[in-house]
């Protein structure tokens, strides 16, 4: 999304990315950034709370109308309201370390077969 | 002296509510990298060779010339309609960059097959990710001038020259629409 970011804004289209993998936005560069410390999965705002979208997609457009230069990050002062999913998202640990590493071997293999 | 201890009052309850807020420092102080994690999960699977995430030195700016309450604004999602004729569940295939109607947006679109957290939420809210009920009611409080009348849609892609293309189509349906501001929301 980052690309198509940068490519509307070569066109002449005034962007705002609303995200909440700030580094992978950041490491490509977009012109504004809205960066929401949530899970992936909701950026704009927590699901059956309208409100707090509301408040969000206004931040955004906001964001939008009064940067001044590229690579304007703003964080959204909202918050997900517990910590876990931090650290539980994508985990590797004793409990899945040798299923993960058969998903990648038998992935390796299906990759290999359709070569 | 009235006045001093207005301020006393009033600089402990900032204090307060302040003190409240930073309780949110004992838990957490950094934003999770998704760069280390992915390249740690991948490492874990056996793959050797890290994945490459897209990076720029130079990023375009293009600034905006009009009134927010006068722009017309179109949200651009990664998430896909299901097939046509099922009602949910069945996956988007042979995805391709698309637009939609927003008076004719689903109840549900398909997610199911991007890298979100699916056990600390869920996309059964569209509005979460893609807000045009929010934008629908920010127009008629004036805020915007208009919510463009078709949302984009673009597959996320490993081949940035595939994105490239992609995004080349949804920058001329912008400017077919006059979109002015366009709402990118990656999932």
């Amino acid at each position: 999304m980052s690309l198509v970011a940068r490519h509307l804004e070569e066109a002449g289209i005034t962007t705002v990315v609303v995200g909440s993998a700030r580094d992978i936005v950041e490491e490509a560069g977009v012109p504004r950034f809205v960066f929401v410390d949530f899970p992936l999965g909701n950026p704009c705002g927590k699901p059956g709370d309208p409100a707090m979208q509301r408040d969000i997609t206004a931040f955004a457009l906001d964001t939008a109308a009064v940067a001044i230069a590229p690579r304007t990050t703003v964080q959204a002062p909202q918050r997900w309201g517990s910590d876990a999913w931090r650290d539980a998202f994508m985990a590797i640990d004793e409990h899945n370390r040798d299923e993960l590493r058969a998903a990648g071997e038998a992935r390796r293999a299906h990759q290999a077969a359709a070569r | 002296m009235r006045c001093s201890l207005q301020l006393v009052v009033g600089c402990a309850e900032y204090v307060r509510g302040m003190g409240a807020k930073a309780d949110r420092q004992l838990e957490r102080r950094s934003y999770v990298s998704y760069i280390d994690k992915s390249r740690e999960y991948y490492q874990a699977q056996g793959f050797e060779q890290a994945y490459r995430w897209a990076a720029f030195d130079d990023v375009p700016f293009s600034r905006l010339v009009k009134p927010l309450s006068e722009c017309n604004v179109a949200v651009v999602t990664t998430s896909f309609l299901h097939h046509h004729d099922s009602a949910w569940g069945a996956p988007a295939s042979n995805k391709v960059v698309y637009h939609h109607p927003v008076g004719e947006a689903p109840d549900r679109m398909f997610t199911a097959d991007l890298s979100w957290d699916k056990q600390a939420t869920h996309t059964d809210d569209t509005e979460t990710f893609l807000p045009l009920a929010r934008l629908v009611e920010l127009a008629a409080q004036g805020v915007i001038g208009s919510l463009n009348h078709r949302f984009f849609g673009v597959p996320t892609e490993y081949s940035q020259r595939k994105t490239g293309l992609d995004a080349e189509a949804i920058a001329n349906w912008c400017a077919e629409d006059g979109v002015d501001i366009a709402l990118l929301v990656p999932l």
